[in-house]
């Protein structure tokens, strides 16, 4: 699909710049061309889609869904789809979370939505379909709705309601029905210049760090040697995989900078599962996460909340490499 | 008469960037109206909005989750 593109980064590098094919500076600089517009183009379709989607699925229409209906225990699943097709917004974690609760949403359903929220999104997405292929980004979505399920049901195992901070609680006594959704009508050509230019934002919005990402990826492709890791790292240790998660959890780094670089960990050597773990813990919880949620949460209920998944994502992390 | 814009929102770059479209879009056309920044997530959820930024004008959520074209939201403030 991306020969011409390919054929393009071979004439800009070593035709027209007359960067030798066989030097690390050439190889380097074409992977990063390539990359980059490859990227590109998958990121804005990717979003596109994923906007399309959105037109149509609100969360406002989610939060009625599981409000009304009975689904025996699918809830979590749904719920984890949602926070799937959602594009997330760290800063609307909060909001989002008040208005589920308000809804009279059980708290480990909500949690199922604030997992899999960031965890799967159409940046993470675009980026893994480009660097890892079809495959690798199936098993990422797939299991990152899985986690999110199974996450939000232990969750909803536990007691959390009384570690909720005070003025949420104030609200789950007088849970309200009010604010019916009202979907906006609109047809479905009237929403596309919005949808692409909605697109065309969230791109323009993680253009720097693909490119940051993309430019460290292509220096590290370049220079570091094959295997580096598997020599220094330990390669596939069991332990590797659950220190790439306590590593990456309080870090916070946006999907579209981090994967280019894991795509080199994977190319010199590291396991695939241990890399998609690593890119979860990144992307799905971080130290600027767990201070939003302190405003709405006790710092316990945010241990257990960030425990519980960490742990998700190690056991997941195993598993992966057990298949791939 | 003044109109009252608020828009809510906890700080994020996209609720950043609807300030920029509402402010630009109010100097533009010598609109008369105030621009409020609600960030105390308590009093955001008063209007029970789900998603961020969200723009209300004289009390009246408009446009929520996302951010506007400068034509919307002259189209809104008309």
């Amino acid at each position: 699909m991306f020969d011409w593109l390919q054929h393009f980064a071979d004439w800009l590098i070593y035709t027209v710049f007359k960067v030798g094919a066989e030097s690390h500076l050439g190889t380097a600089l074409n992977f990063f061309v390539y990359d980059t517009l490859k990227i590109l183009i998958l990121l804005f379709f990717v979003v596109f889609i994923m906007g399309i989607v959105n037109a149509y699925f609100p969360v406002e229409r989610l939060k009625e869904y599981l409000n009304k209906k009975k689904l025996y225990g699918l809830e979590y699943f749904f719920s984890s789809v949602f926070g799937a097709i959602t594009p997330f917004c760290s800063c609307s974690s909060v909001p989002l979370f008040i208005g589920f609760v308000q809804g009279g949403i059980p708290l480990g359903v909500t949690f199922s939505f604030l997992i899999t929220s960031p965890l799967v999104n159409e940046v993470a997405l675009a980026m893994f379909l480009g660097m890892f292929g079809v495959k690798a980004t199936l098993i990422y979505a797939v299991s990152g709705i899985v986690l999110g399920t199974i996450g939000g049901w232990l969750l909803g195992k536990f007691n959390l309601e009384p570690l909720l901070s005070d003025w949420v609680k104030k609200i789950l006594d007088n849970k309200m029905q009010h604010g019916q959704y009202e979907g906006v009508k609109q047809t479905f050509y009237q929403r596309l210049p919005e949808i692409s230019r909605g697109a065309w934002d969230i791109v323009k919005g993680v253009l720097l760090y693909v490119v940051i990402g993309i430019a460290i990826g292509a220096a590290m492709h370049g220079y570091v040697p094959e295997n580096f890791f598997n020599t220094y790292l330990g390669g596939d240790q069991w332990w590797t995989v659950p220190l790439a998660v306590l590593v990456a959890v309080p870090m916070y780094a946006n999907a579209a900078g981090i994967v280019p670089i894991i795509q080199v960990f994977v190319a010199k050597g590291v396991p695939l599962g241990t890399a998609i773990a690593f890119m979860m813990a990144t992307v799905g919880l971080s130290i600027p996460e767990a201070t939003l949620l302190k405003k709405v949460m006790s710092l316990k209920l945010i241990a257990i909340f960030f425990g519980i998944v960490t742990l998700c994502i190690i056991l997941s992390g195993y598993l992966f490499n057990l298949m791939l | 008469m003044s109109k009252v814009i608020k828009i809510l929102g906890t700080g994020c770059p996209k609720c950043q960037s609807m300030t920029g479209v509402v402010q630009n879009v109010i100097s533009e056309n010598n609109i008369d109206a105030t621009i409020e920044k609600v960030e105390d997530i308590m009093e955001i959820m008063k209007y029970n909005v789900m998603t961020t930024p969200a723009l209300v004008i004289d009390d009246v959520i408009t446009i929520k989750g996302r951010v506007p074209s400068k034509d919307e939201v002259l189209a809104l403030l008309n």
